[in-house]
């Protein structure tokens, strides 16, 4: 390790103090309310929010046939404002048929497979963003209430665990930045709670849609961690954990995000 | 046919200012970037939008390759009549995309 290197472990391991513990309810802030007036504005015209585009492409896919099935969304679930309303807000869910959760894009390809019988949408598609943007676009305005499955406690229990656990050649767990910093910057920008509210959103900083997965994934780079793979039982678990740590809170999808 | 979202206000009064709102679903590559290969990611960007009422120019824009993708462009102009704006936007690798939004003025 370089000298420098090893002056910054030591520094952050001087700032940051031991894990605080859980944001108090009432203090628990969406990452819009970080954001900048402008950005704000971007996200709060539908004219204007660059992730409605990927709505609109979503509500294409949901009309279209596909697979051997040669059936659309829209065939088994009808209007997606009626059939999907609030669906979003309890995902990751439990899926009874792997005895464990699913997150949202994960749901979507298991209908491609076992309804349309099709192939899969890769992570990050522009197919599978375009769907779940749509969909969770009808929670827009809801609670988030996932998590509440009894079934779920195991991976809950997992989920927090990772969240607390530090990781990566800066050994950062989440928590040290997103419950114990939220209020504080890094560089120019805001720290933020971590609250996934908006997913999938519309990044700035990519020029483009994202899930929550590869915005998890981001930060595993910045703490110079070996990310988790996209869909791993693990990322789930914490995808679990971030909804219902975020439980009640209003979710604002597709939202956009600096 | 690319994504368009077009915001123009469906009713004005004769004389009032409004605002018209546009955005463009496009990559926007500036042309100087490189795969991790090295090889230079051809440049693919909108180069000009234009905005007609009732036929006849009222807005044009010359894009450049450092706007962000997914341009966003907004202008106003007075509602005089009523009538159709016809928007288009032309990019490179023959890219053209179209749109149009009705007004009633009153
Ligand atoms: C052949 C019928 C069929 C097709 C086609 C189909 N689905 Fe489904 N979908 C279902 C059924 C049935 C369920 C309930 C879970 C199950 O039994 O698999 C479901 C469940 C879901 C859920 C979870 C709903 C909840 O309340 O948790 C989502 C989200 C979903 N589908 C999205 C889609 C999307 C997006 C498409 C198109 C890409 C699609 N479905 C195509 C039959 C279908």
């Amino acid at each position: 390790m370089t000298p420098r290197a090893l002056l910054a472990v030591a520094l952050l391991g001087a700032a940051l103090p031991a894990l605080a513990g859980e944001i108090a309810t009432a203090d628990r802030r969406s990452g819009y309310d970080f954001m900048s007036p402008e950005t704000k504005a971007m996200q709060d015209d539908d004219t204007a929010n660059p992730a409605m585009l990927s709505v609109l492409d979503g509500e294409t896919l949901w009309t279209t046939k596909a697979g051997a099935a040669n059936k659309s969304c829209n065939d088994c679930h009808g209007a997606v404002d009626v059939s999907m309303k609030g669906v979003a807000a309890r995902y990751p869910a439990f899926n009874a048929a792997s005895a464990a959760p699913v997150d949202l894009g994960q749901r979507v390809n298991l209908c491609r497979g076992q309804h349309q019988e099709a192939e899969a949408f890769a992570p990050e598609s522009r197919e599978l963003l375009a769907l779940t943007a749509l969909i969770a676009r009808q929670s827009r305005g809801m609670p988030i209430t996932a998590g509440g499955d009894p079934r779920l406690t195991p991976f809950l229990a997992r989920g927090r665990e990772l969240f607390v656990q530090r990781q990566g050649q800066l050994n950062l767990a989440c928590a040290n930045c997103h419950d114990d910093n939220w209020d504080k910057h890094l560089a120019g920008s805001s720290i933020t709670q971590g609250q996934p509210t908006g997913y999938p959103i519309y990044r700035l900083e990519w020029q483009g849609m994202g899930s929550l997965q590869r915005r998890l994934r981001g930060c595993m780079t910045g703490v110079r961690a070996q990310a988790f793979d996209f869909d791993a039982p693990d990322m789930i678990a914490l995808e679990l954990y971030l909804m219902s740590r975020a439980r009640g809170m209003t979710i604002d999808a597709p939202a956009v995000r600096p | 046919m690319a994504a368009a979202l077009v915001n123009v206000p469906a009713k004005a009064r004769r004389g009032a200012v409004i605002e018209i709102k546009t955005l463009m679903s496009h990559v926007m590559e500036p042309g100087y970037r490189h795969t991790a290969a090295g090889e230079v990611v051809p440049r693919d960007i909108i180069t000009s939008f234009t905005c007609r009422f009732n036929g006849a120019e009222i807005f044009r824009a010359d894009l450049y390759p450092a706007i962000a993708a997914n341009p966003f462009l907004s202008f106003f102009t007075t509602a005089s009549e009523s009538g159709k704006f016809e928007f288009e936007w032309i990019g490179d690798n023959g890219f053209v995309a179209t749109a149009s939004a009705a007004i009633t003025v009153e």
